[in-house]
């Protein structure tokens, strides 16, 4: 136990003393939650649209008002069928929204009238919402006409439902509440997988482990002195990035935290083995760096961060399962926003416990055999 | 009992013979030396015997320890100090040996006495990183680290490589006070003058031990005659010696070149004069521990 002391005493002299440390742990968090939260925007505003219209009535008029008005779009210009698509070439426009000639009389005398939505599909979530948020536009205009039309009021209106909805655990949609947590996952993920075993090789590549190897120190010694310094950083860098959450964007914190730092705790386990494991096999920081970055990018990309698990074809929510971001990213969302406790965690903290045996043996048996 | 003991050991790696049969021992307070070029295998050596690499056949002891089954009792025992600097070059002097001392379980006020003639040398550097300090200074250090827990035998591998010559003096005059402290030590190096300074030294040339014996029987066991020849032309007289049918070695030693012939060497000198040579020298020249290395080579080589 005395041994492990001094080795700890020495990686955190070592990580303090290193320049790029400090600002990693205390700069990176920050830029990452401000940047990030705030770039990774799932609402779409100010979609810019071109509207050609052929028609240039009351009701047209009324329809430009009404889409304009919703706060999604903005106009880019009115112009030609010709000129309008050049714009969506040229991306300056992200959708057409073309009104035809005798879209009035078409609409009063056939009681039907016909609009055209082009929309720019290069950005395809970009594209769905732009066009689901003009069809509802549409849709509510479509309605009111025809209740105009009729001379009706809303009570004599023929039988129609109104659906009343509410976003439950993040009534503001808020994203930032969704997506911050899940920044976090990102950092400790970043501290966990790639410094740890960058710390590990750094030994190697310096060949001061040449010396180290030559004193009582054991291979268990050596493992848990290298890893446990970045288990505390990590866990504390996820203290500090809530906190700043907290302060800056007011995350709720539906759930206790104390079961978001028990899942960190064992999810770190993971991380850890996994920077083992590569240091295993790898002979320069160079190296690890870069299989850790292949391993982590595709974690991250698969772990329903920034895309729903559930819209991934069947195959890749497979994959989902096997990948241990996905789960924290799951349990802390679900912690902070929904307020789940041990009963809906427990099962993912054995999935994780599991996870960080298998990983952690495989790594501690591929080191005897390769050192 | 023998501190080291070396049997038949061999060492292969792919189709490279690293380790061809090395066997030797070293006796309790014994400097012994193992000269060789690079690429001898005198690293591999070290590190079987520090116990970080298998041999593939042969045995090692140290201090009477198996280097196989019993290495965790030597890693305890053995103060080693690898060819490459292998310090912490973030940390400073003072950390370096504090750290060394406290994973083997020790203080360097402990051990105090063994260290002070070189760490007060250091001293004056004590708050300042390793990776900073120069080549001499850094070869210290790492001595006092190896030192810093009492160990009983010690193995320096080329200890003064990339050292100036200043500073390489100053480490064998360390050397020689640590051996009056009766600690063995196993020391590499490719200078031949500083095989002179050891007890015994083992000649070593891709991998097999040519000799093993003291220096001083090293060279006085070497009947080969040696000139020492020089001319204004030295390029082409190395080519015309060479090119000599009675000459058997030529190797360039500072401002002579050191050959041995079958001829008589006035003979030898009215070729070169007739060959053209001007301010030709041609001398008796005592033969020194690189002339038997040269000469003990050249016959290695030709047996191959």
């Amino acid at each position: 136990m005395r041994t492990i002391f001094f080795i700890l005493q020495k990686e955190f002299l070592q990580i303090f003393r290193n320049k790029s440390m400090l600002p990693i742990i205390f700069v990176v968090p920050v830029v990452q939650l401000l940047v990030l939260a705030f770039a990774t925007n799932y609402e779409i505003r100010n979609l810019s649209i071109d509207i050609v219209d052929h028609d240039g009535g009351n009701w047209s008029q009324q329809l430009k008002g009404k889409l304009l008005s919703s706060g999604y779009f903005t106009l880019n210009r009115q112009t030609t069928d010709k000129a309008a698509f050049d714009d969506l070439e040229a991306n300056t426009a992200d959708l057409i929204l073309t009104i035809p000639r005798h879209f009035e009389q078409d609409l009063v005398r056939g009681n039907e009238a016909k609009v055209q939505l082009l929309v720019n599909a290069i950005n395809g979530s970009k594209a769905g919402l732009a066009a689901g948020y003009a069809q509802s536009i549409l849709g509510d205009f479509n309605r009111r006409i025809r209740m105009e039309w009729l001379a009706l009021d809303e009570d004599d209106a023929p039988s129609h439902f109104d659906t009343s909805f509410r976003y439950w655990f993040n009534p503001g949609l808020n994203y930032k509440f969704f997506m911050v947590p899940g920044i976090l996952v990102v950092l400790v993920t970043l501290i966990g997988g790639f410094l740890s075993g960058m710390n590990i090789v750094k030994e190697k590549e310096m060949g001061t482990i040449e010396q180290l190897n030559v004193t009582p120190i054991r291979k268990f010694h050596f493992i848990v002195g290298k890893l446990l310094p970045f288990w505390i950083i990590a866990l504390f860098e996820l203290a500090f990035g809530l906190t700043v959450g907290k302060l800056v964007f007011n995350l709720p914190f539906a759930g206790s935290l104390g079961w978001i730092f028990l899942f960190a705790a064992v999810y770190l386990l993971v991380m850890l083995g996994l920077g083992l494991l590569i240091s295993t096999f790898t002979e320069t920081q160079q190296q690890a760096m870069f299989i850790t970055w292949f391993f982590l990018i595709i974690c991250i990309l698969m772990s329903g961060l920034f895309t729903p698990i559930e819209s991934m074809p069947g195959w890749a929510q497979k994959i989902t399962q096997f990948n241990p971001v996905a789960y924290f990213v799951k349990v802390i969302r679900m912690v902070m926003l929904k307020g789940s406790g041990w009963a809906d965690i427990r099962q993912y903290l054995v999935i994780m416990i599991a996870f960080a045996a298998v990983l952690n043996a495989v790594a501690v048996w591929n080191y005897r055999k390769t050192a | 009992m023998e501190p080291i003991v070396v049997q038949n050991i061999f060492k292969q790696f792919g189709n490279v013979s690293a380790l061809h049969d090395i066997s030797f021992t070293v006796a309790p307070g014994e400097l012994f030396g193992l000269i060789g070029p690079d690429g001898a295998g005198k690293s591999t050596l070290f590190r079987i015997l520090a116990t970080l690499l298998l041999a593939d056949k042969g045995k090692a002891m140290v201090n009477g320890l198996d280097v196989v089954k019993d290495y965790r009792a030597i890693r305890r025992q053995v103060g080693y100090m690898p060819g490459k600097f292998s310090l912490y070059q973030d940390l400073t002097v003072e950390e370096n040996l504090h750290f060394f001392a406290t994973i083997f379980n020790t203080t360097i006020k402990e051990n105090y006495d063994l260290i002070r003639d070189i760490y007060e040398q250091i001293a004056p550097f004590k708050t300042r990183p390793a990776g900073k300090l120069s080549g001499g200074m850094k070869q210290k250090l790492a001595l006092c680290c190896a030192l810093v827990h009492k160990p009983s035998v010690l193995f320096l591998d080329e200890p003064t490589t990339g050292v100036d010559p200043v500073s390489r003096k100053e480490f064998w005059d360390m050397l020689q006070r640590l051996k009056e402290k009766n600690i063995p030590i196993l020391v590499s190096t490719p200078y031949m003058d500083e095989a002179t300074l050891c007890d015994r030294v083992a000649l070593m040339q891709n991998g097999a031990i040519m000799q093993i014996d003291t220096p001083s029987t090293i060279v006085s066991q070497f009947r080969t005659k040696i000139w020492a020849i020089k001319s204004n032309d030295m390029y082409r007289l190395i080519r015309d010696l060479r090119a000599h049918p009675e000459v058997q070695s030529c190797f360039a030693f500072g401002e002579f070149l050191h050959v041995t012939m079958t001829a008589d060497p006035e003979e030898v000198r009215s070729s070169l004069t007739t060959g053209g040579h001007t301010g030709l020298v041609i001398q008796p020249a005592n033969a020194g521990i690189e002339d038997v290395f040269m000469s003990l080579m050249q016959a290695q080589t030709q047996a191959v």
